[in-house]
């Protein structure tokens, strides 16, 4: 014991670090902070060590080469012991690191920590928010598949909108014409060294402030913040109601790391690694390629943009949200700190999490991406076609020849592109359903130039079987006065 | 105190001439950092100075006229023009050569013009169907329903001694220079 005492004495002799690591460590923090609610940052600190560690490990088989990088992979996966695991820890620890990271920022948000004088902690902690996109997407990059090589073209599509320096950003982007080997050797320098460096750069910036300024105090209804007199407010909290951040709170940080780094093994294990899906070989177009689950509200909010918002949207809605939050402490810099009498920042946390939860779990099942494979894969069903003449019938097979069930539902089996067509001829009658064929509209391409006046006869005859049994088709009544019953029989017999 | 005046002269002297020797280090620098600049601001941006003007597009042939039957539209790939060694499969590219008649085609770029996923062509229907965020296109590639905001991609075309050969080399984006000039030069929309 004597020994390792003088052996530590020798260093700290030269190192001279023992009196301010210990003062950093006992610095006292407000005995209501050592709360359960604190823990997040330190547990997006240790995901970060996770994603470092396995991020060298997997970079020991890796190979960031376009030629390579899918073999490389699939040798990880197959070949190397363990290899698999380590890429399931840090695909999940991408994961996790996203949602803690936020779950952090929200709570920061909701407690008012941002306001004086942590508001360069809250700046510096938005720019880790941006890196931590930054990583999640580039790390999708790096595992070089089908929905990498078209999520790098989405991307680059994105940029190309960009007015007059669009294209010139796009092959910086991609180091080149097209997503090829400079595009992942580009994106593996940005996944490796660029990112990690301002990482661990920002991050010992934002830690240095936690100790500098102390960790927000817990917030109390009707505590004001007050520039000129919050520091000695502060000082005197911690003085009066102070406890060493080591032992008095550390220990739930230590207890909450280690439980995200047993959910995120868990994970591993359980789930596994993620893809790598299809080789990245563009002239395989059989693919559905998929944003991964932290960009899938974007894929939603791209699909369901009106066209004309689309690139203002695009271009000047990431800018404005950037800037909301860069601008934050400086509009609310001070004043009340409690979520209790801030209803609209509550409202708003609320506000953003239903709408990118929505947006979510619409891209989950993607109502408006086309069924590729609806018309060769889900047969009408049965009960559509019971008791049909045989001019409905062929109207039905053309009604799946012709891949109306690509965007159509018949009895849930179906695209949902356009409408469920279960009941459409109730909605729709007998000359409008021929117009909406041949000339399209509401989003509906045009079928003229691509059916023959027989098959639009026919399939317009079976689409009028298309009701609920006891509910009339509907029928244009002014017609049915003038022509009387005649012309229900068919178009053959209209004037 | 009463003692320093003189000592403290002579060492603002010599604070002066050493501060303008820092000064001049600083600036002795900062020329050396301008003049490092140039060649490492040249090398990050390589790949956007090449592609000024036309500089990536050459012609790439995709066989003889023969393979594509007249009225049908057929997938076809052709190897990108600029190959690195590291590039992979990559630079094969797929493309839409629908042949209407004679010397006539269309030669689209399998990239939906909404964000650049891969359509596809379905004869019975004649459309181009994109599965990401459901773009459809006529037959003519003319927007049919969906975000895109235009057409599909043209690659140029030109037919030598029976062999079709098309302009290519970039990835087409709504924002490139060719993807304007393609619109403008579509034979018969």
């Amino acid at each position: 014991m004597r020994m390792i005492s003088r052996i530590g004495d020798w260093f700290d002799r030269r190192l001279q670090l023992a009196a301010p690591i210990r003062e950093a460590a006992e610095h006292p923090v407000p005995r209501n902070s050592a709360s359960w609610w604190y823990v997040f940052g330190s547990a997006a600190l240790t995901i970060f060590i996770l994603q470092v560690v396995t991020g060298i490990l997997l970079a020991l088989i890796y190979v960031p080469s376009a030629a390579e990088a899918w073999n490389s992979l699939q040798a990880l996966n197959h070949d190397v012991t363990l290899g698999w695991f380590i890429r399931a820890l840090h695909g999940w620890g991408s994961n996790f690191m996203v949602a803690i990271v936020l779950i952090h920022m929200t709570q920061v948000f909701l407690f008012g920590a941002y306001k004086f004088p942590r508001e360069l902690t809250w700046i510096v902690g938005v720019f880790l928010l941006l890196m931590t996109l930054g990583m999640a997407f580039s790390g999708q990059v790096m595992r070089f598949d089908q929905d990498a090589y078209w999520g790098l073209g989405i991307g680059a599509s994105i940029s190309s909108r960009i007015p007059i320096i669009g294209p010139a950003v796009v092959k910086l982007l991609l180091g080149g014409p097209i997503i090829a080997g400079a595009t992942l050797s580009r994106f593996f320098a940005i996944h490796v060294f660029l990112i990690p460096g301002l990482l661990i750069a920002f991050v010992s910036l934002h830690l240095l402030m936690v100790l500098k300024l102390g960790i927000n105090e817990w917030p109390m209804p009707g505590r004001l913040v007050r520039r000129a007199t919050y520091e000695s407010e502060y000082r005197e909290l911690t003085k009066k109601d102070g406890a060493p951040f080591v032992p008095s709170a550390i220990w739930k940080d230590l207890f909450f790391a280690g439980l995200i780094l047993l959910s995120i093994a868990a994970c591993a294990l359980y789930f596994g690694p993620f893809g790598p899906s299809g080789v990245p070989d563009p002239t395989i177009i059989q693919t559905v390629p998929k944003p991964d689950f932290f960009f899938l509200w974007l894929y939603a909010l791209l699909s369901l943009l009106p066209p004309s918002l689309e690139t203002p949207a695009l271009l000047i809605g990431p800018v404005v949200v950037i800037l909301a939050l860069l601008l934050l402490p400086f509009l609310s810099g001070e004043g009340e700190k409690s979520w209790r009498r801030r209803p609209i920042a509550v409202l708003t946390v609320l506000l953003v999490a239903v709408t990118l939860g929505t947006f979510t779990h619409l891209a989950e099942f993607a109502p408006w991406s086309p069924h590729m494979n609806a018309w060769s894969g889900d047969p009408i069903p049965q009960q559509f076609l019971h008791g049909t003449t045989a001019l409905e019938r062929q109207g039905a097979l053309v009604f799946q020849v012709k891949q109306c069930r690509n965007c159509h539902a018949l009895g849930n089996s179906g695209g949902h592109r356009g409408p469920n067509l279960d009941s459409v001829a109730v909605r729709l009658t007998h000359d409008q359903l021929i117009r909406q064929v041949i000339q399209g509209g509401g989003n509906m391409p045009a079928y003229g130039k691509n059916l023959s006046p027989a098959e639009t006869t026919a399939l317009v005859a079976f689409l009028r079987t298309l009701h609920p049994p006891g509910q009339a088709p509907a029928r244009d009544a002014a017609r049915d006065l003038a022509l009387g019953d005649a012309h229900e029989k068919g178009p053959a017999a209209q004037p | 105190m009463s003692s320093q005046p003189t000592v403290s002269g002579s060492n603002d002297a010599i604070l002066t001439r050493r501060s303008f020797f820092m000064k001049l280090g600083i600036l002795f620098n900062g020329i050396v950092a301008a003049a490092l600049a140039v060649p490492v601001v040249g090398f990050l941006l390589s790949s956007v100075m090449r592609g000024r003007g036309n500089g990536y597009l050459s012609w790439v042939s995709l066989g003889p006229v023969s393979q594509f039957p007249e009225g049908e539209t057929r997938l076809t790939t052709f190897r990108n023009p600029n190959v690195m060694p590291t590039d992979g499969k990559t630079v094969d590219t797929a493309c839409w050569v629908r042949h209407m008649a004679g010397d006539q085609f269309h030669i689209f770029a399998i990239n939906c013009a909404h964000l650049g996923c891969p359509v596809r062509w379905f004869p019975q229907s004649g459309l181009f169907m994109c599965p990401c965020h459901g773009g459809v296109y006529y037959r003519d590639g003319a927007r049919a329903s969906g975000p895109p905001e235009r057409g599909l991609f043209e690659y140029p075309y030109k037919i030598d001694n029976g062999l079709i050969s098309i302009q290519a080399g970039e990835l087409p984006t709504p924002g490139a220079a060719t993807a304007a000039l393609t619109e403008e030069k579509r034979p018969c929309a």
